[in-house]
């Protein structure tokens, strides 16, 4: 009897050990590591075998003072609030349109915007990099045809704030297919009758979205665009392979890439190690208050 | 008002062109002959030349497609494994730590491979797994496997435990009945998980430029590899015709899992 009993105890622990062995190899003992790594000091005698130092925060003081550090950061946030915001307001209006007009061109639109969703990263990629060739892309030519003659073998990717266009503009492309089947399930939960009820009271289309649609879908709203926000702070794919086909690395370097080319690149885990630490915990606290509301309904 | 609908139906209907075309000119492009896409200005109607194929599906395509199949299979049935027992266990039992256990789990899944990749790279690199199947599918298996987890612990929520316990109390043990009663009706959310996992680790690109040498290549590495010689050189409808071979089975089976995914909803709604 004891025993059964010690079984049911136990029972769902040793369900768990499966998954937290994989966690604790890939993820858990990793980020114990890299902060261990984020105090030490990467030099060039490390590169010859010498054990490196420990320096305490001295990384971590780099990320504030150094200035190509710094510039990075800003650069990472701005590029991330920029895509995210263009991505949220263009998958709402889109959503809003799905709701608008009838089935056929709805039904068009969803499948075009499930194709352009089920992309893998790298295949949309190579699509954009041939769209925006620099002799024989579509973009070029179009832009040719209309009257902008220096377009002619005009090289998107040399200027970083043209780099960061065409990137904003794949991201975009991307995301913006996520948002919109979102904000438009949720906008179907709007209830008709409301709005029937208070268009015949005279409320204007502004008035009843400002009292009656968006009150409605603001729950999945904030929560799309938390994760738009952590999905455009994780970019690396798409600017690494700028960078390979194209782009100046050191002037456009993201979060992610740089990291990259400081740890990978140069050897100096310390610094990148601090860096992806400072990604690390900017991601959580951006998301902890949304992991704890859906821990909320969890019965205890 | 008509008049007005037509006009919204038209901007939707452009909208959905913007939005393909890229899809349609890798479609488009992958058909061409290469002095088509050389020439001054753009085919926009397919020629049906299938040699941008025939260029492109040599033996560094088909190594790459076993490394892909090979690291995806090992992750995928790892990930579903593990994360199905932990979500057996956190939607049939009650215990101290099952909460934190939760908590964690989605913590995990917010974090970027961007915030882990340099220790992942220096522990495999330790432990001599550095371009390896079977480093890159640990990394893989504990990327994908917390959404899975919870993924499955919705499907295992999703059927009733009465069935077990009218099993076991006509006698059957709790593991037997919820094998023979259970287990079966869970076959969707295995299927729906392994999707899932599919779709994650062959679209991986970061994990696999970081674990990976130029030598051992999954495919998404193997398709960047394509436009990496100089500007001039690039063989575009081989290129188109990689992501062609790429994109499809991927997009296939999106769509599966999206209708699934939506009759699924509806499904729990009847439910109630």
């Amino acid at each position: 009897m004891s025993s059964t009993r010690l079984r049911r105890k136990a029972g769902p622990y040793a369900l768990l050990v499966p998954a937290i062995l994989v966690l604790v190899v890939g993820m858990a003992y990793p980020l114990g590591r890299q902060l261990m790594l984020s105090f030490h000091e990467f030099g060039r005698a490390q590169q010859f075998g010498q054990p490196a130092p420990w320096v305490g925060l001295d990384n971590y003081r780099e990320l504030v003072t150094d200035r190509t550090m710094w510039t990075v950061i800003a650069r990472s946030l701005a590029f991330c609030f920029v895509n995210a915001s263009i991505t949220m307001v263009l998958g709402t209006l889109v959503a809003v349109l799905m709701k608008r007009v009838a089935t056929a061109p709805r039904l068009i639109l969803q499948i075009s915007m499930l194709l352009a969703w089920a992309m893998p990263v790298i295949a949309a990629m190579t699509a954009w990099q041939w769209l925006f060739d620099t002799r024989y892309g579509l973009v070029n030519w179009s832009l040719r045809k209309v009257g902008f003659a220096s377009f002619d073998g005009h090289n998107w990717l040399i200027d970083p704030l043209s780099f960061f266009f065409v990137a904003s503009v794949i991201i975009i492309w991307m995301s913006v297919p996520f948002v919109a089947f979102t904000a438009y399930a949720a906008l179907t939960q709007v209830s008709e009758e409301t709005l029937e009820a208070s268009h015949l009271d005279g409320a204007t289309a502004i008035q009843r979205f400002r009292h009656i649609v968006y009150p409605t879908i603001k729950p999945v709203l904030t929560i799309v665009a938390l994760l738009q926000i952590v999905w455009d702070l994780r970019v690396f794919a798409q600017i690494n392979f700028l960078q390979n086909v194209g782009g100046t690395p050191s002037e456009t370097h993201l979060l992610g890439t740089y990291i990259y080319s400081l740890g990978i690149g140069q050897n100096d885990y310390g610094s990148a190690s601090a860096m992806a630490m400072f990604v690390l915990v900017l991601t959580l606290v951006l998301t902890v208050r949304y992991v704890w509301s859906l821990l909320k309904e969890e019965p205890r | 008002m008509n008049a007005r609908a037509r006009l919204w139906g038209v901007v939707a209907i452009v909208l959905a062109v913007i939005w393909a075309f890229p899809v349609y000119w890798i479609g488009n492009s992958a058909f061409q002959p290469v002095e088509a896409l050389r020439s001054p200005n753009p085919s926009f109607l397919p020629d049906f030349s299938a040699s941008g194929f025939g260029r492109v599906f040599d033996d560094s395509f088909v190594d790459s497609l076993k490394l892909s199949l090979t690291v995806t299979l090992l992750a995928i049935v790892a990930a579903v494994l593990c994360g199905f027992v932990a979500a057996v266990a956190i939607s049939r039992f009650r215990f101290r730590g099952r909460r934190s256990f939760i908590f964690t789990v989605l913590a995990i899944q917010m974090i970027p491979p961007e915030a882990l990749f340099i220790s992942q790279y220096k522990m495999l690199n330790d432990w001599g797994l550095l371009n390896s199947v079977v480093g890159l599918g640990l990394l893989y298996s504990a990327l994908i496997l917390p959404f899975t987890v919870w993924m499955l612990r919705g499907f295992v929520d999703g059927i009733p435990i009465d069935l077990e316990e009218a099993a076991m109390t006509d006698g059957c043990s709790r593991t037997r009945a919820f094998f023979t009663i259970t287990f079966p009706l869970l076959a969707p959310g295995l299927v729906a998980s392994s999707v899932y996992g599919f779709l994650q680790a062959w679209n991986e690109y970061t994990l696999a430029v970081v674990v990976m040498d130029p030598s051992n290549r999954t495919l998404p590495l193997w398709l960047k590899g394509l436009t990496d010689v100089s500007n001039e050189a690039v063989d575009w409808p081989a290129v188109m015709a990689g992501a062609t071979l790429v994109a499809t089975p991927v997009i296939i089976l999106f769509m599966i899992v999206q209708n699934r995914m939506t009759s699924g909803m509806v499904g729990g709604a009847v439910k109630g």
